[in-house]
């Protein structure tokens, strides 16, 4: 398993759940496969298909709406799968805090999350930052 | 026999082809990035993404014939090393089995039709939209590919076997020399693209329209037998391309493995860039292009070839 572990963090999949966000970060995630940041280097790909992806990132603070396809999506993709809040909205509502219509603030309520990335929002250098130290918590 | 399972399993075969395709495969996505002013992945990345997907789960859909969703892209794949073994070995040794042209142009239909039988067997809309764009494609680049085969053919005096059209080579002079051999090679270029599905054809895998098309519900080792089956192509299509129109590789001299590889390394690149400098088109333009532009063009380069020019 540990040598497994090695590989994985070398070739990670990212598909990209906007969970109700504001736009604001998932316009900063279509940054990083931009040629300014270049995420291929670490061998991450954004990939189209939720059953080919290692790693998700939820946007956006989690509506009721939303709440049982985001739990239907986590059950739908291939484990070992990470999955990586990006804003504060996922680990504390931001600007929604006080919302009636806020079901997963944090994320954890919905679905088990491995890692936030707060910030509103996150520039893209910390996203690449927060990917890597997930994995570098992979033993 | 044990010679034929070492081709099989080692050299021009399953061993080789993959090794080889993954390494070529790096090649694309780091002239891709160096097209675009990227840094592009490092040199094991497709070794890292295939492992990783072996140890990956296998989702299988409730209500579906799923059978035939596991068993397709086992089938495509050995039809893949069934070819790629066939053409490696008159590229590397100049042996041949009888009438190898016909029982190549037969795996390479059976690899699009695992594709579309996979897709289609998930009941995924994505996955069955890709599994027609694969159909069409399937009947528009089919007729110009059988017609740019014919070429070499012909001009070898009707020999279907590779070392035949290889030894009439050797003798003769290449077949990219002549007038129709020229037209030939041009659309047999154009003929790999849509057989690869690499960009100006990659309609039934349109990644940014149909995220991956009949590919969508694969996950784990079977999304990694067709990775490897697409990386593998790039090993043996272009390498019969050089066979069929330049001459092949000789291990004469040292010079004469250099330049084989440099023909191989050639019309490898000259594919990427033509994924990279192109934008995708529309099924419809696609079918257009073939039926009436390739396909009349390489008629005529048969009709060349048959006059002798």
């Amino acid at each position: 398993m540990a040598f497994y572990n090695k590989i994985i963090k070398k070739s990670i999949w990212v598909f990209h759940v906007s969970a109700s966000p504001c736009n604001n970060c998932d316009i900063e995630i279509l940054d990083l496969i931009t040629p300014g940041y270049d995420i291929e280097r670490f061998g991450i790909k954004l990939v189209g298909s939720v059953r080919h992806a290692d790693v998700l990132l939820v946007t956006g603070v989690v509506s009721y709406k939303v709440a049982p396809r985001i739990k239907q999506l986590y059950e739908q993709a291939a484990k070992p799968i990470f999955v990586i809040g990006i804003g504060t909205c996922t680990a504390g509502g931001a600007t929604f805090k006080t919302s009636y219509n806020a079901a997963g603030m944090p994320l954890e309520k919905i679905i088990p999350v491995n890692a936030y990335v707060t910030g509103c929002p996150p520039k893209p250098e910390a996203m690449i930052d927060g990917v890597l130290k997930l994995l570098g918590t992979l033993k | 026999m044990l010679k034929y399972l070492f081709y099989l399993l080692v050299f021009p075969g399953f061993l080789f082809a993959s090794v080889f395709g993954l390494i070529v495969g790096w090649i694309e996505r780091k002239v891709s990035a160096r097209v675009q002013f990227r840094v592009g992945p490092p040199f094991f990345q497709n070794f890292y993404d295939v492992f990783k997907l072996w140890g990956k789960e296998i989702i299988l859909i409730k209500n579906t014939p799923y059978f035939i969703f596991v068993i397709a892209p086992i089938i495509a794949f050995a039809s893949v090393i069934m070819t790629s073994t066939i053409v490696g070995m008159s590229f590397f040794y100049h042996v041949g089995i009888g009438g190898d042209l016909i029982f190549i142009i037969y795996l390479m239909v059976i690899y699009s039709v695992c594709l579309i039988l996979g897709a289609s067997s998930t009941g995924n809309v994505y996955s069955s939209i890709g599994a027609g764009r694969e159909m069409k494609m399937l009947i528009s680049d089919e007729l110009a590919f059988v017609l740019v085969i014919l070429v070499p053919i012909i001009q070898a005096g009707y020999k279907i076997d590779l070392t035949q059209i290889l030894a009439y080579q050797n003798a003769n002079g290449m077949i990219i020399g002549s007038a129709s051999g020229i037209i030939a090679f041009i659309v047999g270029i154009l003929c790999l693209q849509a057989k690869m599905g690499l960009v100006p054809f990659d309609i039934a895998e349109a990644e940014t329209e149909i995220v991956e098309g009949p590919l969508m519900e694969y996950s784990g080792p079977l999304l990694a037998f067709w990775k490897l089956a697409h990386y593998m192509m790039y090993v043996f299509l272009p390498m019969l391309l050089v066979i069929l129109f330049w001459g092949g590789m000789s291990f004469a001299s040292f010079g004469s493995i250099m330049a084989g590889i440099g023909k191989y390394l050639l019309i490898v690149v000259v594919m990427i860039l033509i994924r990279n400098t192109n934008p995708r088109v529309r099924i419809d333009t696609a079918i257009n292009f073939f039926w009436k532009w390739a396909s009349p063009l390489a008629l005529i380069a048969v009709i060349l070839a048959i006059i002798g020019v």
